[in-house]
Order: C-alpha cells, then structure tokens, then sequence
C-alpha cells in the first residue's frame, strides 16, 4: 500500500474543483486511458486577467486525483505568468508530498496546466517535439531530458518515476542511459577506435606490451611470456619460468594475455601457446 | 471499523483451529525432530502426521511430500531440480498468465541460455492446448502451468494436459497455490510430476509450504545440508508451521468432502452478478465456466483500479486489483494483458477472492458499498461521458 499524505488523501476523497467549464479560456488535455492516468483541465479568467475559475476530470489513482485537485486549488487567483511558474515539485509539495513512484501524477498536472495555458495564447498545437524514446508510453527525448533537467533525476528509475518512460517493456533504457549521461556530462566511454597498424607497427606494439604490461605482472608469480611470432592476428607466445609448470597456464594465457593484448594493441588478437 | 476480507488469493486467515494445533510446538514441544530422544521423536510424530494430511490433501503417499517455506521455493525447486536432472534439455514451455514465481524465474533463466516458450490464452484466459503441444520437442526439459489463476481464477484442465505431457517422456510441474484446497485434486490419477503449494492461501500460516514429487521422480535439492525431508530440503523444519499446515490440510479436505465451497461459490456468484447488474459497463475477466470457487475479477471501464480500492478501504472492504498503479508498476497486470483485456478494462479490474469465513451480510454490504464508489470515480472521469456519449 502506498504511504499517501493525509493532503493526498484528503485531495482524493474530496477531490476539490471537480468538473468542465463550458465557456473556458483554456483547456489543456494530457495522458490516455491506454496509459493508466489522464487528465483534462480547465481555467476560466477573470477581468484582470486572473484566474478566476480552475476546474478537472482525472481518470487514474488517488495521486493523479489528488494531483489535479490541488493544481486548480494552487492557480486559482492567479494571473498566467504567475501559473506558468508553478513546477510540478510544487504541486507535490502542496500535497505535502508524493511517493517517489507517483511523481508522474504531478508531471501530468504541470504539463496539463502548460497546455491550457497554450490554448488560452493560441499557440499552435506544438508538434510531437523531439523523437519517441519509450514507445510504450510516448515519452519522447525532450521529456526525458526536461525531467533530467529540472528535477535533477539521474537514473532510469528516477525517469521512469516523473514521465513514466522505461516503465513498460524496458527496450528503450540504453537510451534513457544516454540521455542521462549526455546532460550530466558522462559521456560513456566509447571504445577507441584503434588506427590501422602496418605489421611492423603491430609486432612492435605487442613486444613493448608484453614487456611493459604482462612480463612485470607475470614477474609477480616468477612467470614469463615469450613472443616467438606473429602471424596476421595470432600472437604465438611461450611461457617460461613457473608459468611453464602451472597446470594453470591455458586460462592464464586466454583469460590475462589475450585481454590485455585485445586492450592494448587489437581487439582481433588470439594468442596461442607454442611449446 | 469492521473489516470484510475478499482477498483470499492474496492471503487467508489462520484457522482457529490451526493456530490451536500450532501452539505448543512453540513452546513446551519445542524438541528438534531429528534428535534421538523422545522429546525430539514426539515433534517428528506429529510431523509425519502433518505430511499424511497434506498427502492426503492431494491425493498422494506422505513420501512424496517435500515441506519448504512457501510457494515460490517450491516451484524454483521443481524447475530448478527438473533441469538440472536433465542437463542437455535446453527447452522450458510455461504459460503467458503465471505467477511472478514462475514467470521471473524462466525470464531468468531465458537469459541464461535456455530457450522458453509462453503458451498464449484467450481472452476468456483459457490455454492455447495446440500450441503447448506443438512447442514440444527432445529438448522440452520441463512444462509448468499453473492449475488455477490467482488473478482471474481460470482453472487449466491440469489432469488432462499432464497425462500428454509425460506420455511424451517430459517432466511436468504445476503450479497449485491457488488450488489446493478449494477444488478436488488428486495426484495420483493426474501425470503431475511435480506440485506446489502454500500454506497461507489455505488458512495455514504464512511461511510454509510444501513440495509434492512423484515417486521416482529425478530430483536434486535446491537447500542442500542435513538428511531434513529425506535429503530433499536440507534445513531444521519450520516445525510449528507444519504442524498448522497438517491441520489446515485436514480441515481443507473436511470442507471439500462436504461440498463446503458449494456455499462460497454462491456468495461468489451473487457478489458478481450484483454488480454486474448495478453497475454499468462491466465485465468478468476470465472463463465464467472453469474457475476456482471463490474468485471473480470484474472490470469496471473507464476508471482506475487503485482509486477504487481506496474508496473501498474507506470502507473496511479489502480486495485486490489488476491495475498499473496499486503495483508500482505502470502497466496493468500481465495476466490482463495475456488476455487481450483492453486497457479501458484492464486499468478498472478488481478481483475478489472470497473464503469460507466470508459471510453473507457482508457480500450485501460490498453490493451496497461499491457502485455508488464507482459511480462517483466516473464522474470524475474525463471519458465516461464521452464514452456514454459515444
């Protein structure tokens, strides 16, 4: 069961403002039945321009009820300008809180209010912006980065929390991940292109890495590896001192060797043992 | 406020008499089973009781059952225990409605290299048998379907689908959490391999549940250490607990043999058909024909699940439902969905699972109680009256 404020409760039980206003100035409409949660708001101004009037339908849980209630609560009295400012934090603040998983609820309430807000300007119908990333629930690159943004989210749980996407078949995490890391300025570590390498250049690199990188750590249990040739990508190799004597050695050489001679000059190497 | 309890799929209450029969084993019987002396001998005594009410229960040999912790150590047991005996058999068959037990652990084990199928239903959530059988092949390792649902309580024709099965030399498990107890088993007629129960959807208490395995079934441990439940469960017995499962088997098979849920399926039905009458646009979730007793999920369209059973909180009402949001996931149940439930429906599903201590006046006040709740929610809604409008 979830941990609901007594405001959430409250909100939910006597829903405040409930209803359509036929002869509104705006109306902003959010959300689908496929989704779960849904919600049509409406504003009526007064003469100055305030709000005068705020009315809601919700389809979905007692926070996404709550949520709407306490927005027409919050904007009443309230000139545009003003209403714009109000985030979706603050509604669940208002609310005395939301459960992390339900902050979608308060998303859905802001950008409802933005819409009706929209519609009451004229502006046009904004395009789908940006491109889908979770197809299961329409949430599209712009979304995921606002909510990265301005509500300092830096997972794909967190996402998932405030916009919903990632919460259906989880495809689409690899990309959320990205954008994440794009906005947070962790670019993930992209495999550096390694640049072609003449045989020579080849067979130099691998000498100085066996020397530099696996001999010292060979060393360590009185090992040492033998470079005896190269033949396009295999790296025929022996093994000299305890290494020689361990019945160990063929995991040594495929687990520690070839990994380190992938990292270090290709990642098409193969090493095999020679006797 | 009084509470009226209609989630019995969820969990059940402790029979009086299971608590009764439980209670000196946690205090002056308090010997360890396996020990030399009497003190000890007495507890194992009442154990192998225990295990004859449960064998009984199900119509199989005290041998045969294997008691563990709950439901879903059973079945990772059995599936772990039937591919581990046959190691080159890289295919595992399920259906698409099981519980998380079954589901997540093939999902798991998918990842892990084993190819899986999930057997469709229709929308009435009956099993696609076609498509079961013609999934099988030499590399079928094991199938595990469920016996009765616990969302909808779709009852799988068990017996029959467990005869082709092992006819076909593949090892077949079933998941009977929700059945045992409420309708008739039995074992030995069927091609079952290997059943689970659980102790607390049947009036025992939570943390104990057994293990059925067919004579000469390949077996291996999943807790391996002492000889505990002849080598099949290392770890010393939850031993009051089997004891209350033994009492609670027992007392389950006087109900069945009574016809005792001739009276909860009528409390059922008059429950459904109530507020499918007061209630416009909804709908029963599953096949009306071939269901557990005691369960009924209704879909009230156009209003979401877990507003609903808050309102009913309100009112001491205690069900369960299928929507997103009551699970903190934000779909609705995969049972629902394997269905093909739209989502105007799936989102209002409401599933109540009654027992034997539910009583008529209390079917009467969840009549009274809940339209009016639903009512109220669609006048929130904003598409139930454009849905009435067309």
């Amino acid at each position: 069961m979830w941990e609901y404020t007594d405001k959430v409760k409250d909100h939910f039980l006597n829903p405040r403002n409930v209803g359509v206003i036929e002869d509104a100035d705006g109306v902003g409409e959010v959300g689908s039945i496929a989704c779960g949660d849904a919600l049509t708001f409406y504003f009526k101004l007064d003469e100055n321009g305030k709000i005068k009037d705020a009315t809601f339908q919700t389809f979905g849980c007692a926070s996404a009820i709550a949520s709407s209630s306490a927005l027409t609560e919050m904007v009443k009295g309230k000139t545009l300008e003003e209403a714009k400012l109000i985030t979706n934090e603050d509604i669940a603040e208002y609310l005395g809180g939301l459960p992390k998983e339900k902050m979608h609820c308060s998303v859905m309430g802001r950008d409802a209010l933005e819409k009706a807000i929209s519609c009451y300007l004229k502006e046009p119908e904004k395009e789908v912006e940006g491109e889908i990333v979770c197809e299961c629930f329409g949430v599209t690159d712009r979304e995921i980065e606002r909510v990265v943004r301005e509500n300092h989210v830096s997972t794909i749980e967190g996402v998932t929390d405030y916009v919903k996407a990632g919460g259906g078949c989880g495809n689409c995490h690899d990309r959320i991940q990205e954008i994440i890391d794009s906005i947070l300025g962790k670019e993930r570590p992209v495999p550096k292109k390694a640049p072609a390498l003449t045989n020579l250049q080849k067979i130099k690199l691998i000498e100085e890495s066996i020397e530099r990188e696996i001999n010292p750590t060979l060393k360590k249990d009185a090992g040492r590896l033998e470079l005896i040739d190269v033949d396009g990508n295999r790296v025929l190799v022996r093994l000299g001192g305890s290494c020689a004597a361990c019945v160990k050695s063929p995991v040594t050489l495929k687990h520690y060797v070839e990994s380190k001679l992938r990292e270090l000059v290709s990642p098409e190497l193969v090493v095999e043992e020679v006797q | 406020m009084t509470v009226i309890y209609v989630d019995n799929n969820a969990t059940t209450k402790v029979a009086p008499e299971v608590l009764e029969a439980m209670l000196p084993y946690f205090s002056e019987q308090y010997g360890n089973p396996s020990s030399m002396h009497a003190f000890g001998g007495n507890v194992a005594g009442a154990i192998k009781t225990a295990r004859e009410n449960v064998a009984n229960l199900i119509g199989a040999t005290p041998g045969e059952i294997v008691f563990t912790s709950c439901g879903t150590e059973s079945d990772g047991t059995a599936i772990r225990a039937a591919i581990e005996s046959y190691p080159d058999k890289k295919h595992i068959v399920t259906s698409r409605v099981e519980h998380p037990a079954i589901k997540n652990l093939y999902e798991s084990l998918s990842k892990k290299g084993y190819r899986t199928t999930f057997v469709p239903v229709d929308s009435k959530g009956k099993l696609d048998i076609d498509r079961l059988y013609d999934s099988l092949g030499d590399d079928t390792a094991v199938v595990s379907l469920m016996w009765g649902n616990n969302e909808t309580g779709v009852i799988f024709p068990i017996e029959e689908i467990s005869r082709e099965i092992k006819s076909r030399g593949i090892l077949f498990h079933t998941d009977a959490v929700q059945a045992v107890g409420k309708i008739p088993i039995n074992v030995g007629d069927s091609g079952v391999d290997m059943l689970s129960l659980s102790g607390h959807k049947f009036h025992a208490p939570k943390g104990i549940g057994a293990l059925y395995i067919r004579k000469g079934t390949k077996f291996s441990p999943f807790m391996i250490g002492g000889h505990q439940e002849s080598g099949r469960r290392g770890g010393t017995e939850n031993t009051a607990a089997i004891i209350g499962l033994g009492k609670a088997a027992e007392l389950a098979t006087e109900h069945l043999k009574k016809d005792g849920y001739a009276k909860i399926s009528r409390l059922r039905d008059k429950l459904e058909q109530a507020l499918l009458e007061k209630v416009p646009n909804a709908m029963v979730n599953g096949d009306p024909e071939n269901r557990l007793p005691n369960t009924t999920s209704i879909a009230f369209e156009y209003v979401e699940g877990e507003a609903i059973l808050l309102m009913m909180n309100e009112h001491g009402i205690c069900a369960s439902s299928g929507s997103a949001c009551t699970s903190g996931s934000l779909e609705p149940s995969h049972v629902l969905r394997a269905m093909g439930v739209p989502f105007t429906a799936a989102h209002g599903s409401i599933r109540f699972s009654l027992s034997r201590y539910n009583t008529e006046d209390e079917i009467d006040e969840i009549i009274e109680t809940l339209p009016p709740i639903i009512e109220r929610l669609r006048e929130l809604s904003p598409f139930w009256k454009q849905a009435m409008e067309g």
